[in-house]
């Protein structure tokens, strides 16, 4: 039967990768993701998995793309300054195409800036942190039941599409307490492609995702962060770069149907929409709430899966809106995609960037001062 | 080269890019001769580089290689082993890679003592960059970075692999070559944290920058500049100045890294860990 | 018996200088040759040092 319990964001992130098959973890302790770390440090031993702690947050990236590469489901878990660290080795894992999830518990930067407190300040970096272009999947719970389910859609989705996948968690979620139901069914899990017989290790397969060949089993696969050709060798082909670069952007973009994921509350007839996600998104249900009281139409569309940016579907929702409102805890990550999608005169942003959450109430007003 | 050596290379990717007398080549060649020796099974052997003339080995060596970035050669080896220690996992780095912006890793690598060989190829320079000191250039030397002569001290990295923790550590040249590859087939035999530095000439930047005459020239220099172990141990300290010690330095039995986690899962798992 | 690969050879005259029968020079193209196979001891040192895998020393 299911099981039920009530435990941190951080704890059901956790479960979820261990319930997604992942059984290596490597990281370094940091405030607010810690839990994390000691949680798959107790557990994946008994299960047969293996837990390490690296000497800092490359080295801990650098361990788990070594696993991933010798057949383990591996991920690790940092906040802000750890996540800095990762960049370099995440565009390696990027170009690689190597499977493995980077949770980043957000709290308050710029810098150390506040350990303790909640941020969402890290969207754009979870999109452009490393150096140059590639795609990337990031995916935002803003409940702890949606830490253990989308974990395991994370874990999967980087085995699906041999990517590094950003599990955007922030404070709030990661170290609140709430009910978590544990389904009694075993969940899909989605395990990486093996080469057909002569597959190359980097050709592009049916939808631009190549196989990933295993370690040990006499494939000798070479893997390379320069910019290689579908055998994995190093190539200086301006061809070859070129075709590379797209297809790290549209093996993703090209399968949205499988990535793309959001949630609605009142949205069908809404005259004001609220753009959320992540612990902000808590706030934005109850200001809808408050706001249909008051014979407002509001909604929210909740974003889960924050890259790709899901811009065709916000075009579609906010096409009959008469104002859209961006609730986020940073200086306008989002607001400014969505404004690219849909003009500035559309969009009014909802900020806070004082460690505080954003209040229902706070976007009730900015959505009545509209309506006035 | 032999016939029985060609399986242990990509050779549709040679010849390699390393400049007319570069050591790198002598020192794979140790390598492959080495693995040869020890008759590993190719299918079970990973061989993982950093970044760097020396890191362009993992290319031209027909095992599951990783070229990762620079400095982190240790830390990808350090998950592929924990994760799979059935396979025999060879780390090739160069004296920057392993000491410059690698020295984290290395030092906590054989902090740990993890079952994994890890070959220096000292070249005293950043050759791939064109030829900046590194931490293992000589005081004095003349690099593109030190134009007035290096006022650094270079590490020991023998010493500093000793201090950190590993459990086999040695020093060979190419001219040695014979003794070099019976030190890396040790190291590679040995259970623990492996490491071997390979002293190699690199003419082109650093012997130029130096006059230290052509590969010929400076693979006598380590000829004549090295002294074994053994007779070493017969000299007073002041006659050692300036010779550099060759040959197996280190070795200890000490608890491996992955047996002991292993035994981690055995007692939590009462012993049917997967 | 020496055979040497010219397309691998960089002429970097390692084997040159350290054949102890001295019977390998650089021809014009900067490439290893052998001055005498019937010198050759066979001792391998060319083959082990060099760096560029252009040399096979076959035993007879």
């Amino acid at each position: 039967m299911s099981q039920t319990m009530l435990v941190q964001g951080n704890h059901a992130c956790a479960l979820g990768a261990l319930a997604a098959g992942v059984r290596f973890f490597a990281g370094y302790p940091i405030t607010p993701s810690t839990e994390i770390a000691e949680i798959l440090a107790k557990e994946l031993p008994k299960v047969g998995g293996k837990f390490i702690q690296m000497e800092d947050e490359i080295a801990s990236m650098g361990a788990i793309c070594g696993a991933s590469l010798g057949g383990f489901k591996a991920i690790t878990a940092t906040s802000g300054p750890g996540f800095s660290l990762m960049q370099e080795l995440i565009g390696y894992a990027s170009l690689a195409e190597i499977p493995l999830v980077i949770v980043n518990v957000q709290r308050g930067g710029p810098s150390t800036g506040q350990p303790t407190s909640p941020s969402q300040s890290d969207v754009m970096q979870a999109r452009w942190g490393s150096h140059g272009d590639r795609g990337v999947i990031a995916l935002v719970p803003s409940s702890v039941q949606e830490s253990y389910q989308l974990m395991i859609d994370a874990v999967n989705l980087a085995e699906r599409f041999r990517t590094p996948v950003i599990f955007l968690m922030d404070e709030v979620v990661g170290h609140m307490r709430e009910k978590l139901v544990i389904p009694k069914t075993t969940p899909t899990i989605i395990n990486r492609r093996k080469p057909e017989p002569g597959e190359l290790p980097y050709a592009p397969g049916p939808d631009g995702v190549p196989a990933l060949p295993p370690f040990g089993e006499g494939y000798h696969f070479h893997v390379t962060g320069l910019i290689h050709d579908e055998t994995g060798f190093p190539t200086g082909s301006p061809e070859v770069t070129e075709k590379t670069i797209k297809r790290l952007h549209q093996k993703l973009e090209n399968n949205m149907d499988e990535i793309l994921r959001y949630d609605e509350l009142h949205s069908a007839d809404a005259e004001y929409l609220i753009i959320s996600y992540g612990c902000s998104a808590r706030s934005a249900e109850e200001a809808v709430r408050m706001a249909r009281e008051k014979g407002i139409k509001a909604g929210l569309l909740r974003l889960i899966s924050i890259w790709p940016f899901p811009s065709d579907l916000i075009e579609e929702k906010c096409a009959r809106v008469k104002k859209v409102f961006v609730a986020e805890m940073n200086y306008g990550q989002v607001t400014g995609e969505v404004t690219k999608v849909l003009g500035r005169s559309k969009v009014q942003p909802v900020l806070r960037v004082d460690t505080q959450m954003i209040t229902p109430r706070q976007i009730l007003e900015a959505i009545t001062r509209e309506g006035n | 080269m032999n016939e029985t050596l060609k399986k242990y290379f990509r050779m549709n990717r040679l010849p390699h890019i390393w400049c007319p007398g570069c050591g790198n080549g002598i020192v794979v060649g140790a390598l492959v001769r080495a693995i040869d020796k020890l008759g590993l099974n190719p299918d079970k052997t990973s061989i993982i580089s950093g970044i760097g003339c020396s890191s362009r080995s993992s290319g031209y060596l027909n095992f599951d290689t990783v070229h990762t970035a620079h400095g982190r050669a240790l830390t990808f080896a350090t998950g592929l082993k924990l994760a799979r220690p059935d396979l025999n996992v060879i780390v090739l780095t160069g004296d920057g890679d392993a000491t410059a912006i690698g020295g984290n890793h290395f030092i906590h690598a054989a902090r740990r003592n993890i079952d994994l060989t890890t070959i220096v190829f000292n070249n005293n320079i950043y050759g791939m960059t064109g030829g900046q000191y590194s931490p293992l250039t000589p005081t004095h030397s003349k690099a593109t970075t030190s134009p007035y002569g290096h006022i650094e001290n270079p590490f020991d990295i023998t010493e500093l692999a000793k201090a950190s923790g590993a459990s086999y550590v040695a020093r060979g040249t190419t001219y040695h070559t014979l003794e070099l590859i019976n030190l890396i087939a040790d190291a590679i035999s040995h259970k623990g944290f492996s490491v071997v530095e390979a002293i190699t000439a690199c003419p082109i930047s650093f012997g130029r920058q130096n006059k230290l005459g052509n590969a010929p020239a400076m693979m006598k220099w380590q000829k004549e500049n090295t002294i074994s172990v053994k007779a070493a141990s017969k000299l007073p300290a002041e006659q050692l100045a300036g010779k550099v010690v060759i040959g197996e330095l280190y070795r200890r039995q000490a608890p491996e890294y992955t047996a002991e986690y292993q035994k981690v899962i055995d007692r939590v798992t009462g012993g049917n860990g997967q | 018996m020496v055979i040497i690969n010219t397309k691998f050879c960089k002429g970097c005259q390692i084997c040159v200088d350290f054949c102890p029968k001295h019977i390998i020079k650089l021809d014009d193209m900067q490439k290893a040759q052998i001055i005498d196979q019937s010198k050759c001891i066979s001792c391998g040192f060319c083959e082990l040092r060099c760096p560029d895998y252009a040399i096979t020393v076959v035993k007879e």
